[in-house]
């Protein structure tokens, strides 16, 4: 093996991956490069954007800004580890029920956020939810929709069509 | 997001809401929505391929240089580099305007120089910085006023202006201004926005044999085709583009780009498959931007309010090159948004040293929209009119540019209405002034050329055993939800569930024409072709079930996995299937031509409020109510989310987006996600879609027009009007800064009103 690499143990979505990684690798690239798990998307780079957020010990963290042999001891959540089998994640159902996305590429990341919100906070505020997702960019400008996927996950928010009469 | 819908507002005929062909399949989420949410959506930038490379480009750190030398030498030594390209061995392939794929003189601070393949990132990386290039910087132009000043330095040819400029009058504008008994004469500006839609420009190139696959981020995978094979010297067939999910486009990605071409060539050198993704500082550098504009508009008006001459001279920054796709029209909405019988357009095209601009959703409208309906605002305050009231004395019921009658010549007029009654628009009461916060409202109105649809455009449908049907187009779904209006479509022709149906897109290799994701086109290109399919489909499904039930194929009717007869016999379409054995039923429904007689536009008019910090400069988006004529509307969740991003843009792009190019290097300062500010979470108003449901049956067999591009055309334009409601300043220079904001309300009162400052 080349004298560069560290073996390292990463346990992602439950599972322990054996790996030789170069020390400077990120989580992000190790993720998707290293392990296939492409949910987690590269947009910024630079922890501006949130679309690389993954869940380490609960906690949403850009996997981008984090380099991947500093958290062996982690237990790293990405999207792909949400839901069981078959079965989506009611945070996941929310965002399809409030159409809280268009192009989906900042999809995982905000899922992610709000999902690691709700797990500390069950029963989280409008300012709450904004806070969370604050990390978090959309450029198809989908926030309204995201929120309100947030309040469902939430039980704020039935989920039922919004479409209604107008009596105005 | 709230949507309403009142029964008036759904159908021409405005009767009864229960007759919605779309009602059922309407709520349903995205048929993506599953793989959207699990991370399982392949991306161009997801596609692994065995043995794959990763690639990196090389840019130019000069806005213009001439390239003395480059030593790549280093570079190709380092272990785990595949291949190197620069002008020295790469093909030389003609590029823009005169310019080529590797150009020996680079004009923008971003231009390709070169590119590497290398086993991994960090290793591409490397080899780019160990490309040694020598440059011999040029003067450059970074600013239209520079560019055109004289004795500047031309970027092509002799004089920066490309081409001529493109002149478009009607009736008699000089007498127009002398009959005018009131004229607003000013200089509109704005900014360079950037896409930056969130998955970068770029690809995956394979090439097997002669034969090469682009896995690609793009809004044509028919277009990117043709452009490739041309560029490339290959026959078309040879290329297959596969988009199967894109992360956004917005426009800039209607193009062949030179990185794709350059993905292929590195591919082709390295005999290995390439992963050429942008990192974000070159998505931000080199794939297009809204052009800035200068726009000097005078609009003349009797007492009454009826206009009697537009005019505008228009400037627009293309930047370095000509990339082409959709043209810019800032000039088009002149010509058609209000009844006139004198206006004149001049609309110039000047290039500088900057990154080339590509249409940007609504290109050109969403510029010359805020500098007319601006004007209209002032010009109504000016005449003491409501400015609702003002653009209904000059409702154009025709097309006055092509001398037609509009499809649906009065939706604008109830896009009016119906926002204006949502919005509370004639109830408003302003809030006390208390502390430093005003509120104030605004409106602007649009129309949109694009929207309409137009051939070619082709898909195929066909009875797949055991009994489901198939839908396939080669037209990519950009995000805005193609994939599921589609299937509806297709669904509510056949009149199937929509279970029972699947969709391929996004592959050149289906070969059938389709439209790229541009002109909000797609649905209103493709919709009436699925009718076609559906039509010869059902009657041939009709015909073979006709011949097992010996019933008059007259007397059978298509339902959901089955063919039922009037006598109550029944035929599953699985058990036709099997009785079809080895033969297929399949169709091609074809888009056939729009009418000529008539025009086709889309339309609509946003209401918003806005609360301005006069002690912070600050602005907030409150509220805004849309409402837009996008025909009958197939899926009111993807509606409302169209119209949701489309005002969202709308406020960045009025509020905080905008490239900062230094005014000495011509380097973009801000070419990241922290510096180009683009709305956030926290940036959100409450949105209200006021949806109308008007079937435009005129317009094509569905009834259905786009929606992808309007919602962004107005908001600058309201948020401009809501501002000036609200604190007494007029602003002529997107986008409207803190900064900008502070120094208007510090200054005179009447500096607040009239000030029209060229922007340096």
């Amino acid at each position: 093996m080349d004298s560069g690499l560290l073996r390292v143990q990463l346990s992602v979505n439950g599972q322990r991956h054996a790996l030789a990684l170069e020390p400077r690798r990120v989580l992000l690239d190790v993720l998707r490069d290293d392990l296939g798990l492409t949910g987690a998307k590269k947009v910024c780079d630079m922890g501006n954007c949130g679309a690389c957020t993954v869940l380490v010990d609960g906690r949403p963290m850009y996997s981008c800004l984090m380099l991947a042999l500093d958290w062996r001891e982690a237990a790293i959540t990405t999207i792909e580890g949400l839901g069981e089998p078959g079965q989506l994640d009611p945070v996941q159902q929310a965002f399809i029920t409030a159409d809280a996305y268009q192009c989906g590429f900042c999809t995982p990341g905000q899922i992610m956020s709000v999902k690691g919100l709700l797990d500390t906070t069950p029963e989280p505020t409008d300012a709450q939810i904004m806070r969370a997702l604050s990390g978090n960019l959309c450029r198809c400008g989908a926030y309204g929709n995201i929120m309100r996927a947030a309040r469902i996950a939430a039980g704020r928010d039935p989920g039922t069509d919004e479409t209604g009469s107008d009596t105005a | 997001m709230q949507t309403l819908v009142r029964p008036s507002d759904t159908h021409a005929s405005g009767s009864d809401p229960g007759l919605d062909p779309y009602h059922a399949t309407s709520a349903a989420g995205r048929i993506e929505g599953p793989d959207k949410v699990s991370g399982r959506a392949r991306y161009s930038a997801d596609v692994r391929l065995p043995g794959m490379l990763w690639a990196k480009i090389l840019r130019s750190p000069h806005a213009h240089a001439r390239i003395h030398d480059i030593d790549t030498g280093a570079a190709a030594a380092l272990p785990g580099v595949h291949a190197v390209l620069c002008y020295r061995n790469a093909p030389d392939i003609p590029w823009y305007d005169h310019g080529r794929l590797f150009d020996r003189t680079v004009r923008f601070a971003g231009d390709e120089v070169a590119a590497v393949a290398a086993d991994s990132e960090a290793t591409a990386e490397e080899a780019l910085r160990a490309i040694r290039v020598t440059y011999e910087p040029l003067p450059c132009v970074l600013d239209m006023a520079s560019a055109l000043a004289p004795g500047a330095p031309a970027i092509h040819g002799t004089s920066n202006r490309a081409g001529d400029p493109a002149i478009e009058q009607r009736g008699n504008p000089r007498r127009g201004l002398r009959e005018a008994e009131l004229i607003i004469d000013r200089v509109y500006t704005t900014q360079v926005a950037l896409h930056n839609a969130l998955e970068p420009h770029g690809c995956v190139a394979l090439w097997q044999d002669e034969r090469l696959t682009l896995y690609a981020s793009t809004q044509g995978v028919n277009t990117l085709r043709c452009e490739v094979a041309d560029k490339l010297s290959i026959p078309e067939r040879q290329v297959r583009v596969v988009t199967e999910h894109m992360g956004g486009g917005f426009g800039a990605k209607q193009v062949a780009w030179k990185h794709d071409v350059i993905a292929a060539l590195l591919a082709r050198e390295s005999a290995r498959p390439v992963h050429l993704m942008l990192d974000r500082h070159a998505e931000n550098l080199a794939t297009g931007n809204r052009n800035a504009t200068r726009q000097h508009l005078r609009i003349g008006a009797k007492r009454d309010g009826t206009l009697t001459t537009i005019t505008a001279r228009i400037e627009i920054q293309i930047g370095a090159y000509r990339a082409g796709g959709e043209t810019s029209s800032v000039d088009g909405i002149y010509h058609s948004l209000y009844a006139c019988r004198n206006v004149r357009t001049e609309q110039a095209v000047v290039y500088t040293n900057t990154g080339p601009a590509v249409a940007f959703r609504a290109p050109g409208y969403v510029e010359g929209n805020f500098a007319l309906e601006s004007a209209l605002d002032e010009l109504a305050r000016a005449l003491n009119i409501d400015p609702i009231e003002l653009r209904l004395r000059n409702y154009a019921e025709t097309d006055q540019r092509r001398r037609k009658p509009y499809t649906s010549p009065d939706s604008l007029r109830r896009t009016y209405a119906r926002v204006s009654e949502a919005f509370g628009w004639r109830r408003y009461v302003r809030s006390v002034d208390s502390g430093p916060k005003r509120r104030g409202i605004g409106f602007a109105a649009h129309d949109w050329v694009g929207g309409g649809g137009s051939p070619p455009g082709k898909v195929r449908l066909t009875l797949v055993p055991p009994g489901r049907f198939r839908l396939e187009s080669a037209a990519q779904d950009i995000g805005t939800g193609t994939r599921t209006a589609l299937a509806q479509v297709c669904a509510q022709a056949l009149g199937v569930d929509i279970a029972t149906l699947d969709i391929a897109l996004g592959d050149s290799n289906l070969q059938l024409a389709s439209p790229t994701s541009a002109g909000s086109a797609t649905l209103a290109t493709l919709a009436p072709a699925i009718h076609g399919a559906a039509d010869q489909v059902r009657k041939r499904v009709l015909q073979a079930a006709a011949e097992l039930l010996l019933e008059p194929a007259q007397a059978l009717e298509l339902r959901t996995g089955r063919v039922v007869a009037n006598s109550g016999r029944e035929l599953s379409l699985r058990s036709l299937c099997e009785h079809l054995g080895r033969r297929t039923i399949t169709a091609i429904g074809k888009r056939a031509a729009n009418r000529r007689s008539q025009s086709i536009r889309t339309c609509g008019a946003q209401c918003v409020e806005v609360e301005v910090d006069i002690e912070t400069g600050e602005v907030r988006v409150v509220r805004v109510v849309a409402s837009h004529d996008c025909g009958r509307i197939v899926n009111r969740h993807l509606v409302a989310s169209q119209v949701m991003g489309g005002v969202m843009q709308g406020i960045g792009f009025a509020l905080t987006e905008a490239r900062v190019v230094d005014p000495r290097s011509g380097v973009v300062l801000n070419a990241n996600l922290e510096d180009y500010k683009l709305p956030t979470v926290a940036d959100t108003p409450v949105i209200i879609h006021a949806a109308l449901d008007l079937a435009d049956t005129e317009a094509n067999v569905a009834g259905v027009k786009g929606i992808g591009e309007p919602p962004i055309i107005p908001t600058a334009a309201a948020i401009a009007n809501a501002i000036f409601d609200a604190v007494g300043v007029r602003l002529y220079n997107t986008p409207f800064s803190v900064c900008g904001m502070l120094e208007k309300l510090s200054g005179p009162p009447h500096a607040r009103m009239c000030d029209n400052d060229e922007p340096r």
